[in-house]
This record gives structure tokens, sequence and C-alpha cells, in this order.
């Protein structure tokens, strides 16, 4: 009993003085370290405002409120006029930057993935095209792309009092596309709520096929029937409200086009340069990604009678995204990025309209700097988000 | 123990680094900078002719390289000590704000928004200009209120940008604005059709006709819709740096007015009875002393640059292909608005 009673004590671990104990010690030096470098960033964020104050800039978030004074060349979600702030300015440039980011993101991830299967091919021919076209388009610099892809989009269109001219209601010239927009009037609300009914309704339709395919076999064609549901429930809600839409045309008055919707050459040749430099470099990544799978996978499903179309679809790339997601997050975070370089082609994303003319309005670099770069780490921070929340969707359970 | 002190003292190494690193921007006045270096750094724009614009050997010339050389001449004696750094209108101001630059002598508009936000001052107006308009003449346009719902091409972050949206909220008109960050590229897009219209300063339109394609294809409208005064500017915080830059540039007025150029600027220093003359060439009295500078600072002024309407003439006079007629740009008593203080 006694013996026992001596061992319990003895486990217990002996009391040591304050700085021999490591987890105060480690405590102490983390304390040090933060002091350090609180420090260090407060004495900067101190000297860069003495500095400015010494010499008479301006500094400070207030001009956010000030009255532009100057337009913008294309604002295609908010209304804007030289009477509005600073602030709507920077909003603008915001949203303009975010439309070409998610564009390009669309399209490079298609073509890239087209381009990796395709260097994967066993037809030489497709082997070698798709090839040429990883080696050019990586190999250039992406300035450059965009400057060819800016003039070669527009020396080949006519004027606007000589535009190509569909059916009397689309319009292509150098000053842009020029499409019918449509005017949605009071029913409209019908054939939202039809819409939104067709995607619950796919959605509990595919749980319903995939459950009876596990349990009878039977396969059930869930693509065609949601298609046919997205069109038809909102096309019986439109006809249920009597077509409660109108369309506003472009006509072309004294220079230009105006009315509809304009798509300015701008933002395609931005678009079509950033998607395909871009899809170069997810191509190898796909093909990399494909790669890494192991061959059996393809054989064994060969074995079971599957052809190569749905052995790829359905065998090999849910493995090869876990190889695939974690690159394509960082080239599509290049791609929001790249997107910056519209200041060379005139089309208004957030350093062109914030970073440059706000900036040389009202001389505040640093404050103007800084929005953008909390702009761009917000904007990565959310891409990266997600697409890590993906990963985990596809890794791999392990029993 | 050895990890925790190397730690430990990276920490404190980097904490006393910062604050040695943290001087103030600049050690001193701007023109302490000039003299310890022993140039001048004069930011220029990325090729304006007539203006600042490089020729085909890389020389840089110009009315405003010459006002940056009028400064080197009057604070070393040696017109050459000028390194140029050509600037877009984005970059411009804040090189002259960081220090990059001493002085700015590129086409700058005069506005009060530069002169106290930005902390900038500016030395004086080298150049009395307007903003104006150029079209193609097939559009068949007389003059720029028959302009509603034009496309219009023009650089970033300038006056330019504010008088275009003014003049045409003023007049009830409305335009779409394509802005880029280069002249060159603005010229391509306005070249290549993407807008109707080119809007800059008259005198710039005068110069980047020359660069493009066809120029007898394009008009300049008669409207001027601003006052565009360009000048040179230099940061706050240096009063002397900003005298020494002002009287330079009412010196090659001055000299002008009393009828000294560098042809005859030796002949007269030896024989003028003139006493403005015998003040300026340094004969009699020392202005320069009150700057800072030598007796003979305003005399290599005109010898090694020239009095003002010599560097007019040389870059934008009626043999150069910019062809500025002097208008507003001559002395006040020939009939334009130039008006130097006494240098006395």
């Amino acid at each position: 009993m006694a013996a026992e009673n001596s061992v319990i004590a003895e486990a217990e671990p002996p009391k040591v003085a304050l700085w021999n104990d490591p987890q105060a010690r480690a405590l102490f030096y983390q304390v040090i370290v933060l002091g350090g470098l609180l420090f260090v960033g407060g004495t900067i964020i101190n000297n860069t405002m003495d500095n400015l104050a010494r010499q008479g800039i301006a500094s400070g978030f207030g001009f956010l409120d000030t009255t532009a004074g100057f337009a913008i060349g294309y604002s295609p979600f908010l209304e804007y006029s030289e009477e509005n702030t600073y602030f709507r300015a920077l909003t603008v440039g915001l949203l303009n930057t975010i439309l070409v980011a998610v564009i390009g993101i669309l399209f490079a991830t298609a073509l890239g993935f087209i381009m990796g299967v395709a260097r994967l091919s066993n037809n030489w021919m497709i082997a070698k095209i798709a090839l040429v076209y990883i080696e050019v388009m990586r190999n250039i610099p992406l300035l450059l792309q965009i400057f060819v892809w800016y003039f070669g989009v527009l020396r080949p269109l006519p004027g606007p009092r000589q535009s190509i001219n569909f059916a009397d209601s689309l319009f292509v010239n150098n000053r842009g596309l020029f499409a019918p927009k449509p005017i949605f009037e009071d029913g409209f609300g019908i054939i939202i709520a039809a819409f939104i009914a067709a995607i619950i309704a796919i959605v509990y339709l595919v749980k319903w096929a995939h459950k009876r395919q596990d349990e009878t076999g039977q396969a059930f064609p869930v693509f065609a029937t949601s298609i046919g549901l997205l069109i038809g429930l909102p096309i019986i809600g439109a006809v249920v409200a009597g077509f409660p839409m109108s369309w506003e045309f472009s006509e072309l008055k004294g220079f230009n086009f105006s009315g509809g919707m304009e798509i300015p050459p701008e933002l395609v040749s931005l678009t079509l340069a950033l998607s395909t430099y871009t899809a170069a470099f997810i191509a190898e990544i796909v093909r990399a990604g494909i790669s890494a799978v192991n061959k059996g996978q393809t054989e064994a499903a060969y074995a079971v009678g599957l052809r190569p179309g749905p052995t790829l679809r359905l065998v090999i790339i849910p493995q090869a995204l876990r190889v695939i997601i974690p690159p394509l997050t960082s080239q599509y975070l290049n791609l929001t990025k790249n997107s910056s370089l519209a200041a060379a082609i005139a089309y208004p994303d957030i350093v062109l309209v914030f970073g440059g003319t706000v900036l040389m309005q009202t001389g505040q670099a640093v404050e103007i700097i800084a929005i953008i770069m909390g702009f761009y780490l917000f904007v990565s921070l959310a891409i990266s988000m997600f697409m890590n929340w993906y990963n985990d969707k596809m890794a791999l359970v392990e029993r | 123990m050895k990890k925790t002190v190397t730690a430990f003292a990276a920490v404190a190494a980097a904490a006393l680094v910062s604050t040695s690193l943290v001087a103030p921007a600049t050690a001193g006045p701007a023109l302490d900078k000039v003299t310890g270096k022993g140039f001048i750094q004069c930011g220029v724009s990325q090729g304006v002719p007539g203006f600042s614009n490089p020729d085909t050997s890389g020389n840089w010339t110009g009315l405003d390289v010459d006002v940056c050389r009028a400064v080197a001449a009057a604070l070393f004696g040696d017109a050459s000590k000028v390194k140029y750094t050509p600037l877009s209108s984005k970059e411009r101001f804040t090189a002259l704000q960081s220090g990059e630059i001493d002085m700015l002598s590129r086409n700058t508009t005069w506005t009060l928004v530069r002169d106290t936000a930005l902390g900038l001052n500016f030395a004086g107006v080298a150049y009395y200009d307007g903003q104006g308009f150029m079209v193609r003449k097939s559009l068949g346009v007389k003059n720029a209120l028959e302009l509603d719902g034009a496309s219009v091409c023009t650089n970033l972050g300038t006056t330019t940008e504010l008088n275009l949206s003014d003049y045409f909220r003023a007049n009830g008109m409305k335009f779409k604005g394509v802005f880029f960050e280069k002249a060159d590229e603005v010229i391509a897009a306005y070249d290549a059709g993407r807008c109707d219209v080119y809007t800059t300063d008259q005198s710039a339109l005068a110069a980047q006709r020359t660069k493009l394609k066809n120029p007898k294809e394009h008009m300049v409208l008669p409207e001027i819709i601003s006052k565009e005064p360009l000048g040179p500017v230099v940061g706050h915080g240096d009063d002397q740096w900003f005298d020494i830059v002002k009287w330079s540039l009412n010196v090659m007025i001055e000299a002008e007015e009393l009828g000294i150029n560098s042809g005859n600027v030796d002949s007269l220093k030896g024989s003028s009875k003139n006493p403005g003359v015998r003040r300026m060439l340094g004969v009699e009295g020392d202005t320069g002393k009150n700057l800072g500078l030598g007796k003979s600072w305003s005399y290599n002024i005109i010898k090694q640059v020239g009095n003002y309407g010599e560097v007019f003439n040389k870059h934008l006079g009626p043999d150069t292909v910019v062809k500025l007629p002097r208008g507003l740009n001559n002395l006040w008593n020939k009939g334009g608005i130039l008006y130097a203080p006494p240098v006395r």
C-alpha cells in the first residue's frame, strides 16, 4: 500500500523554477517575437505617415467620398456618371475585374481540359496539335498576346457605319458587339420561380435516378430530362404570365450604337488572351493528373467493357482530380491577377480605373495601392477557399 | 538554448535594422541631394516631339528638356549634367513624390489639387496651352459640338480626362471614353479606328499627329476647351531648390525680353551699357548669391541653352515637324502672355 502511494506520488512532475519550465520559456519567446514584429510594422507605418505629412501629401481614406469627375468607358452592372464618387468608381472597376476573371476561368478550364486530354490522345495528329498549342502559348509573354488579340480583333472589323449586320438586331464593329437587351417587366417573377422549381426538380431527379440504377441496374436519361426541365418549365411559366419580356435594340445614332447590350473589343480580346494563355498551363496540369492515375485502372475499366470515353469520364478523371485541383487553384489565381494587364488595352478594370485615374487625380498612392492589394488578396483567398473545399470533397475516402 | 538565443538575436537585429532604415525619406533638402549627386534627374515624357523626345542617337531634345538643362547650367555650370527618366502620365507624380526624380518637366498642367494634395510646387509656366480635339476629315465634323455619342481616346489620369467629361456634360452631350496609359497606345488605337476623336493639349496634338499613318487625313477642330498652363514641377519641402528652378525659367524669358541670346551673349557681356543686361550677365551685382549659386549662373543658362525664343524656335518653330505658332507663348510686349518677374 505504502509502495503504491509512493509510486503515485513520484509520478507527478517535480516543481521547477519558472525559467526552466519549457512552456513558460516558449510563451516568453513568443511574446518577444510578436512584440518585435508589431514594433517593426508599427515603425514602418509611422514612418510612412510622417514622410507623407512632411511633404504635404494628403493621406487618409476620406478621398473616397469625393466626386470623381471622370467617365468610365464600360460599366455593365452599375450606373456610373461623372457625378458619382471615387468609391463608386472603385466598385465599377472591381466588378469589371471580377467579370473578366469569371469568364476567363470558365473558358480556360474548358479549353485546358480539352487540350490536356488531347495531348494524351492516341491520334498522333491531335496530340501534336495540342503540343504545339501548349508550347507556343506558354512561352510568349502574356502582354504581347494581349496586344496581338486586341489589334488582331480590332483591325479587321469595320467602323460603326459599316457594321456587320445580323438580322438587323446583332451588330459587330470595331467598337464592340451590340445585341438586344432583354427588359424584364412585371410578371417576370413567375419565370424565375419556374426556373428555381426546375433546378430543385433536377436535384431530386438525379438522386432518384442513381438510387434506381443501384437497385435495378437500369440507367435513366438524366441529362436529356434535365435539359428538358430547365427549358420547359420556364417556358410554361412564360406562357402563363403572358411573355412579360421586351427587347431593347441597339441603334446607330450619329457615331456609335446606343441602347441594347454592348460587349467592347477590350473585354473580348482580354478574355481571349487570358483564357488561351492560362489554358496552356491548365492543359499541362491535366496531363500530369491523368498520367498520375495507375494504368491498371484503365486496363480494368476496359476489361469490364467500358469504352474509352466513359472510362475517361467515370474512372480516370475523378481520380486525377485529386492531383489536378491544387495546381489548378494556382492557375485561377494567376488568371485573376494577370487581368490587371487590362490597363494596356484600356479595359476599365480596377487597376486602370482606381490605380490609374484615381491615383493620378488624388496622388494618394499608398492608400490606393493598399486597397487594390486588399481586393486581389480577398478574391484570391475566396477562390482558394472554394477550391480547397472542393478538393476535400474529392479526396479519397479510405475505409 | 542555442536555438533560442539565435532566434532572439534575429528578432533584435531586425528591430534595430528597421529603426535605422526609418530615416526620413529625404536625408536633407532636395538641393543637397542634387549637388551631392552632381547631376539632375529630370522626369520627361515617353516621347512627345518638340517637348521631350529622344533623337535617333538616343539624346533627349525638346522644350521641356531644355528647361532641365537650364537648371543644370545654373547649378553646375554645365547644361549636360542631366539624366532623363521617361515617365507615363500615371507614374510621373509618384516618381517626383518619392524622390526618384529631382524635377518633372513633362507637359504637366498646373492645377490646385496637384499644387496642394499631391505635395508638389509648380515652378512657373513654360508653355501656355489648351485642350483640343482631332478627328478624321472623313467624318465630316466641323466643330466639337457635333461630337455627341462619339468614342474618344485619350491618356489616363490627366486633366484631359476631366476636361473632356466637363465639356461634354456642360453641353449636354455623351461620349464613350477609351483611356490608355501610354500616348503611343492612344495613337495606335485612334489610327486603327477604335475611336472617332483623339483629345489632348493642342501642342501634343500637333506633335503626335506626326506619328499617324496619314497625317493629312486628320484635322484639328477649332475649339480650345480648357486652359493648360504647362510647367516644371518640384516637390514640397525645399524652398531653395524651388527658387532655383523657378528663376532659371524666368531667366530664359527675361533674356529674350532683353534681347540676349546664345549668339550675342559674349559680345554683350563685354560691351553692353544696359544695367538690366549687365546684371543678367553677372557683370554687375550678384543675384546668384541669394540663390546659393555662382555669379555666372544666368550667363551660363543663356550661353549653353539659349533664351526662350531660341529654344521655342529650335524645337517648335516653323522649321520643325511640329510647327506651332508662338501665339500666347510670346512676350507680353509682343502679343503673348509670357511675363517674367524682374531678375534682380
